[in-house]
């Protein structure tokens, strides 16, 4: 790899999304603490995945990285850009650098537009005013993401699509500006099991061939392994563990890791008869944070006296970085 | 739009939504013929004109078809005219005597088959001379041969001469009115009138070389061509028909008005939020308790009542109502939704994101209502102008019943004057109205099972 692919794409520092609540409308009544204090580097070309529980902050963090949500505090810098301080239409335009593919691909495309008019939008949204180049781009990346025959696609109406179809058809909005960094939220959790890995392996291909940066935000271990370099581990709001793919898969750190390893479903027959150790309780409320470590409240391995006092911070173990006292 | 065409498709389901579809077309079809036959400006020159333009009807009279549910036959009008020579009906003779003096005789002949005697018979003559008048006489003769001196006298340049108001002729008839003394049968003493062919016979003298004489016989009967006439001899066709253009294109462009803008204005108020939401719910929570139609009478009172400027304030105090909080509460589920979240992260501006892919998606919502609401719109125009507030020129089925109204035409027993435009405007209503619930049927399927 070269040094430029090597290059920070996107860099995240001290990142908080906190959202505020209301009473009765106007009342403060604190604040949901979505995302408290991320930071990492990604790296042109780069694939990471972010791996948490339902409602650790994911896709607040997701969010604010597509601009959709302001920061709290911290910075967003895309390309030397400070994305929490861009507004208007400054913001529309580095909105179309990012490419965007969603969890549902039903809910993610207009249902009265056919997939031509879809695909159309962001080049008429970004200035491709000539429909003869719209419509080669349409048909070029319609055949990238293997929607063919091309033209028993273009008039059809995402109801009349199959769930794999409609998500090809939305990894195609996404890259058809061919952008650097592409954010794919749980692309393939509302896929029937057979077309997830074909649809991984469409957009790790397509990610090979241009060379995009991509961020794919998942809570099922499993697919991880099709996708990324690097993993993060998000709970409660703050990254705990940061590693490579494969030694977290094989080798968890942080107690919290090494529970979602335990729950991950392989489809191997021995697991059948084995029961999981499931981490008791349930994900803390991000209004108030348990304090010190998050996790302490469902850690089989707590230190008494130091855990539910002292927040841990990122600690190196072996090539993982880890926020929790065990290895300090 | 596969799925709309599908929608249309389905209509075909529903008799309901085809009888009001077939009314609806009905209507503007009618409405094209009325525009394309009968230019604006004559009828409104018509409608606003007065003696000069109905003379020959009768006044109040009603339809001539009621005579198929009478058993008392009532007498048509008809009128004819010596310039239309037909040799059946009218027959004029000329005669040159000596090159100065001229005899003309006109005879009219007509049928008379009805039960009741007409209204009034009247002669309108055009006679052309310079100094000496040619003089008339007028003989009546009746189906069984008798012949009744009617009058004799001088005819000036253009004279309307009114046989019941002559009375002369009434004590030549041993004082009975005319019109009762002329058709009567001498053989009863009920004095019902005599049925067969009436003839009456003008016999003119003139003196001078170039003069002539013409006139036209006029019959006021009890019963008046298709619609009626009103208290000032119009016929009501005329109303009735221009009418249902002015209704259709009241009700349609208030209707349209009202839904796309209200639909528009709650996009931009759930899509901004905040104040600019804010704004919009607070004045319609006031427009709602303001009254409507107290405001539109108002207008119509101290401003102007042009049928333009009240449907302007019509479309603006309805936007404002129960409609765009319906809107609204569709709208603030709609822009959660995932498409519209990958709209933004492509970069859509506000604009975009709320008339490319809000508002299409309403759409479906709108067409029910937009068509549900067209009869409200046409009755209000209708009230507007019972209440006399219609426009002051205009010929609309409102005006006719304001007219009635005023003329206490059911006091008089005149119930065609109000029945008439009342049930074209139930009938207007209804073809909406059928058509609107299918449609929300359709396009709302959770409707259905109800």
């Amino acid at each position: 790899m070269t040094d430029k692919q090597r290059d920070v794409l996107l860099s995240i520092q001290d990142l908080h999304v906190w959202f505020e609540l209301r009473r009765f409308g106007f009342g403060h009544a604190g604040y949901v603490k979505a995302v408290d204090g991320v930071t990492f580097d990604l790296h042109f070309g780069e694939t990471i995945a972010i791996v948490g529980e339902s409602g650790c902050g994911k896709s607040s963090l997701m969010k604010t990285i597509l601009g959709l949500n302001k920061p709290t505090k911290g910075k967003v810098i895309f390309e030397n850009l400070d994305v929490g301080a861009l507004s208007g239409e400054a913001l529309r335009q580095y909105r179309a650098h990012i490419g965007y593919v969603q969890q549902d691909p039903f809910g993610a495309l207009a249902p009265f537009m056919n997939v031509q008019q879809i695909l159309e939008e962001p080049l008429l949204i970004n200035g491709v005013k000539d429909a003869a180049e719209r419509e080669r781009r349409v048909r070029k990346v319609m055949e990238e993401v293997k929607l063919t025959p091309v033209d028993d696609f273009l008039h059809k109406f995402p109801h009349m699509l199959s769930g794999g179809q409609q998500q090809r058809v939305v990894i195609a909005r996404a890259i058809i500006l061919e952008p650097k960094l592409v954010v794919a939220d749980e692309p393939v959790s509302m896929l029937d099991a057979s077309v997830r890995v074909e649809i991984l392996k469409l957009l790790r291909g397509l990610q090979e061939k241009y060379h995009m940066a991509v961020i794919y935000i998942t809570h099922d271990l499993s697919t991880v392994r099709y996708f990324s370099e690097r993993v993060f581990v998000m709970y409660a709001g703050n990254v705990v563990e940061k590693a490579p793919v494969n030694s977290i898969v094989h080798n968890p750190k942080h107690p919290y890791t090494a529970a979602l390893m335990d729950a991950t479903s392989d489809p191997d027959a021995n697991n059948a008869l084995t029961m999981r150790e499931l981490p008791p309780g349930e994900p803390p409320s991000l209004v108030n944070p348990p304090p010190g470590c998050r996790f302490h409240p469902r850690c089989p391995k707590r230190i008494e006296n130091l855990c539910e006092v002292e927040e841990p911070y990122d600690l190196q173990a072996d090539d993982h970085l880890v926020s929790c006292w065990l290895y300090k | 739009m596969n799925s709309f065409k599908r929608n249309l498709q389905e209509i075909l389901k529903y008799p309901s939504a085809i009888a009001g579809s077939l009314i609806i077309l009905l209507l503007v079809i009618v409405a094209g013929i009325v525009l394309a036959t009968i230019p604006y400006s004559e009828a409104i020159r018509l409608w606003r004109g007065g003696e000069e333009v109905w003379y020959a009807n009768p006044q109040y009279a009603p339809p001539a078809w009621i005579n198929y549910f009478r058993k008392e036959k009532l007498p048509v009008s008809f009128s004819l005219d010596s310039l239309e020579t037909d040799g059946e009906k009218i027959v004029t003779t000329f005669e040159d005597v000596d090159g100065t003096t001229s005899r003309t005789n006109i005879t009219y002949t007509f049928d008379f088959q009805a039960d009741v005697v007409p209204q009034e018979m009247s002669l309108y003559f055009d006679a052309v001379y310079v100094s000496k008048q040619p003089f008339v006489s007028i003989k009546w003769i009746t189906p069984d041969g008798r012949e009744l001196r009617v009058g004799d006298f001088g005819v000036d340049k253009r004279m309307t001469y009114r046989l019941s108001q002559d009375e002369k002729l009434k004590r030549r008839l041993g004082g009975v009115v005319p019109m009762v003394g002329l058709f009567a049968d001498p053989n009863s003493e009920t004095g019902v009138p005599l049925k067969g062919t009436y003839q009456l016979v003008l016999e003119s003298v003139s003196f001078e070389k170039d003069s002539s004489i013409h006139a036209e016989f006029v019959f006021f009967g009890q019963v008046f061509g298709l619609a009626g006439t009103d208290h000032l001899r119009r016929d009501l066709t005329l109303p009735l028909l221009y009418g249902v253009p002015i209704a259709l294109a009241f009700g349609l462009l208030a209707a349209l008005g009202t839904s796309v803008l209200t639909m528009i204005i709650a996009a931009i108020g759930a899509w901004y939020g905040g104040w600019v939401d804010e704004l919009i719910q607070r004045i319609t929570e006031v427009n709602l308790v303001l009254p409507f139609l107290s405001i539109l009478i108002m207008v119509g009172t101290f401003y102007s009542r042009s049928i333009w400027t009240i449907l302007g304030v019509t479309v603006l105090l309805s936007i404002f109502t129960g409609g765009i909080k319906g809107f609204r509460a569709i709208f603030l589920q709609v822009k959660e939704s995932a498409y519209i979240e990958a709209a933004r992260a492509y970069g859509s501006s506000d604009i975009r994101v709320i008339f490319k892919y809000l508002i299409p998606r309403m759409i479906p919502l709108l067409i029910p209502g937009l068509v549900s609401s067209v009869p409200a719109f046409v009755f209000l125009e209708a009230s507007l102008a019972i209440l006399g507030l219609g426009d002051p020129v205009l010929p609309t089925w409102g005006k006719i019943i304001n007219d009635a109204q005023t003329n206490a035409a059911l006091y008089k027993g005149l119930y065609y004057w109000v029945l008439e435009p009342a049930v074209l405007l139930m009938i207007t209503g209804l073809g909406f109205a059928m058509l609107g619930f299918a449609l929300d049927r359709i396009f709302n399927p959770r409707l259905r099972g109800i």
